[in-house]
């Protein structure tokens, strides 16, 4: 008796309170996004709303039969638990039923399950239960090896599944390896190449290049070389330019300027090599590695963007940066959604009287684009408190995951923390046009059962996890 | 403990940074920019559905039979509706105001939100009233649409007809909504996709008084309708209205094919009825009265769906399948003792002269010449026994495009049947005889062949073998388009060379003096070849049919005439070929052949009222 009057008093209802209030929040929209006149009980389960009620009922009873679960089995069984998962994922490739070119869903008796939303889960247990363990070395390379499997493989299971967009979210988990002492540089190294991959697909590839050329030099001065040195690197370059240029005329090759700077400074890194360790310029061999790997980095965006992606993905990244931008198209979704969130206004036009959702403007209203609902009947207001519930959720995970004695449960709540932010980022991002097109649910509001489950278990194991913390001594 | 534990400030700033900025992007979205905003007032937006023009048909000259007429929806979104004054509506729509009520009523029974039509089809007098007036009563507004025009009042069976899809169209092909309208038989029907052409949307803002206040983000989402394909059909449209008047009072069918082509050139189905009786408001109204209330059937297409016998005509196939066979010769004589006499069992003949060579057999259409090429025939000792002489037999039949249906590009279309050695074994025994099934040698008993196919039949003879799907479409939209299956010629399995003796009695049906039996036919300065028909009818007064090709040399037309109860072949189907042809032919019909087009014309079969005999002996 006494384990369950502590249970209760250490549970935090903070976090249930959001939880709840998210998740009714999510129904209201459902109803108003698939709503019409025919059938108005809200019990209809031949209707989202309907399925979805059925739905937050099991998710409820899911998240206490975990509550009753001790909290040590989390961790004992992280690891059976994500090889489950990865076995589900093979299997899911091979038996699974292929919905809107996904074959991510396994289909028994009628209710339809995506694994992939489960993974998550398996994938935050395992690389808790790693990192936590106490031979785990951040700076030493099997470590993070052994991490990066444990990251990628459910990641690149789902992108076999043809789902890009949920196995996307694995990205987020270097927050969670920051948070735990991976060094600033893996951040730093992540937005550059964020920003290089955008700038690679907006502009071209000369463009690129000169870029790439100017900021390493422009860094070779702020980290202490003279001008002298780098007016000699700039006139290497030239010279190295010059010298390709010539012999391409003399022996009327048809090469693009693109093709004689990337030889040029092929020409040129061995004596700039030299000339850096005659120099010892100690610094400056950072900048060159960076910079010749940013020059390889772009190569391969280019390769993979024109090569891997499927026409659809394509479509969607150049709509999103403004290429090729199309409204009856790719972008077609987007614009919708924009105008259906703009034409809510300041207080929105209220429940069940959206226009843009009513006349199925908006695609995958009730799933992807359930923000629009959002946006469009509550207006400013309603959006902005509906991200600040979910934030409010997000920064209070924080701040459980900060007070946990347990690595283990630390490392797991910053995972939660951070899944969820993903998804809030991506998902909302995308409907008001800050994100590319990647169908990912929003967390507790999107329709569908897989993705309210998935994020049940994820949020309640570490609340069980977190009232369990005083059992552990510092 | 944890060296990194301040790391929580830059994460959790990464993530407050990033819902910052979301917010603010909402506030731009939301509050600051007015692209994506409507003024409180303005707040509604209308799809308004851009109806393509049907594609319009024309004939094979380019004389144009159907086209296009505006018509005008009044539609109503229940949703929108404010207090109005009922009494000066209905009177503008000239209803009554339960009509109003229940209308009201229906359209939010289909949807709250969604528009439906609330009155149909109104008039352009009516429409330029409302319009003005329009803006008192909102909820409504008007959508056009398109109706048919028939300017010819011509070939309805043959052009089909439209109307409103049904729930179960609706369900089956996305691109319908409700009040659409579909081809629902002929022309209509079997080109409909092409006919239809793709709607398009224009996008709306209007206000709350339902005034439309400009387009809907510069029409950025608009989509342009795109017109249907115009469509020649293959008719002469001329011929068409010539054949109409002459099959008025008579029930029958007319089918005239080019047989270079397979194109047909009339199609006529009697009696028939006026297309423009199926546009517009009182088509269902119409369509009850002709479906329930016409004992004569008029929507019932005699050329493609009745089956009749095809009497005497096809002893011009039982002719060919003999002499491919080489079972009889040109020049083989029969004896004929005003009929045919085996045991017990007799079939009768006319008095002619005895006996006849082929040529002479077809001209003068003897029962018991017939009756001895399909003995002949069936008993040929190359077969082993009768059965497989029937079955081959069969296959040479089923070449000229019987017993299946022939593929014609209008949908509804009967098979009729040519009956199977399997059918006469169950009827009578396994190793039946060849007088079991005699009558098929004068084209009675179980056969069952439709006016079209008797007409491809006569274009297969006409080209000496062959011939194409008979069809109605010439070429749609701009290129002429044609499906292939229309361009294939289809070899019958008598060889060609077979046909000239054939032929040669046909021409003597026409003009071969003393004997002949279709000399009404005649048309002066062209060989006709033709054959009568006479079909035994057991209660009513016998068939008259009558098939014919001409010019002999390098055929024009074939043509096949199917007068019900028109006694015999000679009587109707032999006078009203002769003109088809002659009016196809020629233009016009000449001063001396006016008594017999004023005699056709004036016969009443409906009412009973036969024409006088022209005297002339079959």
């Amino acid at each position: 008796m006494t384990r369950k009057v502590n249970l209760l008093k250490n549970l935090d209802w903070w976090t249930i309170f959001l939880y709840v209030l998210l998740v009714f929040l999510g129904w209201i929209n459902i109803y108003a996004a698939v709503y019409n006149e025919e059938h108005q009980s809200i019990f209809d389960i031949s209707q989202r709303y309907g399925k979805q009620l059925m739905w937050i009922g099991a998710a409820f009873f899911l998240a206490m039969v975990i509550l009753l679960i001790e909290g040590k089995f989390f961790s004992a069984f992280a690891y059976p638990t994500y090889l489950l998962m990865i076995f589900l994922l093979i299997a899911v490739l091979i038996f699974g039923r292929e919905v809107n070119g996904a074959r991510s869903w396994f289909e028994i008796g009628g209710i339809r399950l995506q694994p992939a939303e489960f993974a998550k889960f398996a994938t935050c247990l395992a690389i808790s239960r790693y990192i936590s363990q106490f031979n785990f070395k951040i700076h030493k390379f099997k470590s993070l090896f052994i991490s990066g499997v444990i990251l990628f493989t459910p990641a690149v299971l789902i992108i076999l599944q043809r789902d890009a967009g949920s196995a996307l979210v694995y990205i987020v988990f270097i927050l969670v390896l920051y948070r735990e002492g991976l060094s600033g540089v893996a951040l730093f190294v992540g937005v550059l190449a964020a920003v290089l991959f955008i700038i690679t697909l907006l502009m071209p590839e000369l463009y690129v290049l000169l870029i790439i050329l100017a900021f390493a030099f422009i860094s070779l001065k702020f980290i202490g070389t003279r001008w002298k040195q780098v007016g000699i690197g700039v006139t290497a370059i030239l010279i190295g330019f010059a010298l390709v240029w010539g012999v391409v005329q003399v022996m009327e090759l048809k090469l693009s300027a693109y093709t004689i700077l990337n030889l040029s400074i092929a020409l040129n890194f061995i004596p700039f090599l030299y000339y850096i360790y005659k120099e010892r310029l100690k610094h400056a061999i950072w900048v060159l590695l960076i910079a010749v790997g940013s020059l390889f980095f772009t190569f391969s965006v280019s390769y993979l963007f024109e090569n891997i992606l499927e026409s659809h993905q394509q479509e969607r990244i150049n709509d999103l940066l403004g290429i090729e931008s199309d409204p009856s198209g790719a972008g077609y979704n987007v614009a919708q959604s924009k105008i259906a969130i703009g034409s809510g206004g300041f207080a929105g036009k209220g429940f069940l009287n959206g226009t843009q959702t009513k006349f199925k403007f908006v695609p995958e209203q009730s799933t992807d684009f359930i923000f629009c609902t959002v946006g469009e009947e509550w207006g400013f207001v309603g959006s902005t408190a509906v991200l600040i519930f979910l934030m409010s959720l997000i920064i209070r995970l924080l701040f459980l995951a900060e007070r946990q004695r347990s690595p283990f449960s630390r490392i797991y709540g910053y995972g939660v923390a951070c899944i969820l932010f993903f998804h809030l980022a991506i998902n909302v991002g995308m409907t008001i046009g800050l994100a590319p097109v990647i169908g990912i649910p929003l967390p507790f509001f999107s329709y569908g059962g897989s993705s309210l489950w998935a994020f049940t278990i994820l949020l309640f194991v570490f609340l069980r996890l977190d009232a369990n913390r005083l059992e552990l001594l510092r | 403990m944890n060296n990194f534990s301040n790391r929580k400030y830059i994460i959790g700033g990464i993530f407050i940074l990033v819902v910052l900025i979301f917010i603010i992007r909402l506030f731009n979205l939301q509050i600051i920019d007015d692209t994506y905003k409507l003024s409180a007032e303005n707040n509604s937006q209308r799809q308004v559905t851009q109806y393509p023009a049907r594609g319009l048909i024309y004939d094979r000259n380019g004389k144009l039979l159907v086209y296009n007429q505006a018509a005008y929806d009044l539609m109503l979104i229940p949703k929108q509706l404010d207090v109005f004054d009922t009494t000066d509506f209905c009177q503008l729509l000239g209803i009554e105001k339960l009509e109003l009520i229940k209308g009201i009523a229906k359209a939010k029974r289909y949807s709250y939100r969604k528009a439906s039509i609330f009155l149909k089809q109104l008039s352009s007098e009516r429409y330029a009233v409302l319009q003005e007036k329009l803006y008192k009563y909102p909820g409504f507004f008007v959508q056009t649409r398109t109706l048919r025009k028939y300017p010819l009042n011509s070939a309805a069976h043959a052009l089909g007809y439209l109307r409103e899809v049904t729930n179960q169209e609706i369900n089956s092909d996305p691109y319908f909504r409700q009040g659409d309208y579909i081809g629902k038989s002929g022309i209509e029907r079997m080109y409909e996709k092409e006919l239809r052409g793709e709607k398009g949307v224009k996008i709306y803002w209007v206000d709350v008084f339902n005034r439309i206040k400009g387009s809907f983000r510069d029409g950025k989402f608009d989509k342009q309708a795109v017109s249907g394909k115009n469509l020649h059909s293959s008719l002469d449209i001329d011929l068409q209205q010539y054949g109409e008047l002459l099959m008025q009072n008579k029930k029958g069918g007319i089918v005239a094919i080019e047989p270079q082509t397979g194109e047909i050139l009339a199609k006529i189905s009697s009696p028939g009825y006026d297309p423009e009786m199926f546009v517009g408001r009182a088509m269902n109204k119409n369509y009850q009265m002709m479906v329930q209330n016409d004992s004569l059937k008029p929507l019932f297409d005699r050329t493609m769906l009745a089956l009749y016998p095809p009497g005497s005509i096809f002893k011009l196939v039982n002719g060919l399948v003999a002499l491919q066979e080489g079972v009889i010769s040109p020049s083989t004589r029969f004896e004929c003792q005003h009929g045919y006499h085996a045991g017990n069992f007799t079939m009768k003949c006319h008095a002619h002269s005895s006996p006849l060579d082929l040529r002479q057999a077809v001209q003068q259409s003897c029962n018991a010449y017939f009756a001895n090429v399909f003995r002949y025939t069936l008993e040929s000792p190359k077969f082993g026994s009768v059965q497989n002489g029937y079955t081959k037999w069969r296959q040479h039949v089923i070449s000229f495009g019987f017993g299946d249906k022939l593929g014609v590009d209008i949908q509804n279309e009967k098979s009729g049947s040519i009956p199977t050695n399997e059918y006469y074994q169950n009827k009578y025994r396994t190793n039946w005889r060849a007088l079991n099934a005699i009558s098929l040698a004068i084209g009675q008993g179980e056969l069952q062949i439709t006016p079209m196919q008797m007409a491809n039949m006569v274009a297969a003879i006409a080209n000496k073998g062959y011939y194409y799907i008979p069809h109605i479409v010439k070429g749609v939209g701009e290129d002429n388009y044609l499906d292939n299956k229309y361009l294939e010629k289809h070899y019958t399995t008598v060889d060609s060379s077979h046909f000239t003796p054939i032929i040669d009695g046909m021409e003597m049906v026409v003009s071969g003096g003393a004997g002949s039996t279709g000399t009404l036919a005649a048309v002066k300065d062209i060989r006709v070849c033709g054959k009568t028909g006479t079909v035994q009818n057991s209660d009513e007064a016998d068939h008259s049919v009558f098939v014919a090709f001409a010019p002999r040399e390098n055929p024009k037309i074939a043509i096949v005439v199917y007068v019900e109860n028109g006694v015999w072949g000679g009587r109707y189907g032999a006078p009203i070929s002769g003109l088809m042809i002659e009016k196809y032919l020629k233009g016009e019909i000449a001063e001396s052949k006016k008594w017999i087009e004023k005699r056709m014309l004036e016969a009443d079969l409906i009412n009973q009222v036969a024409a006088p005999s022209p005297g002339v002996v079959e």
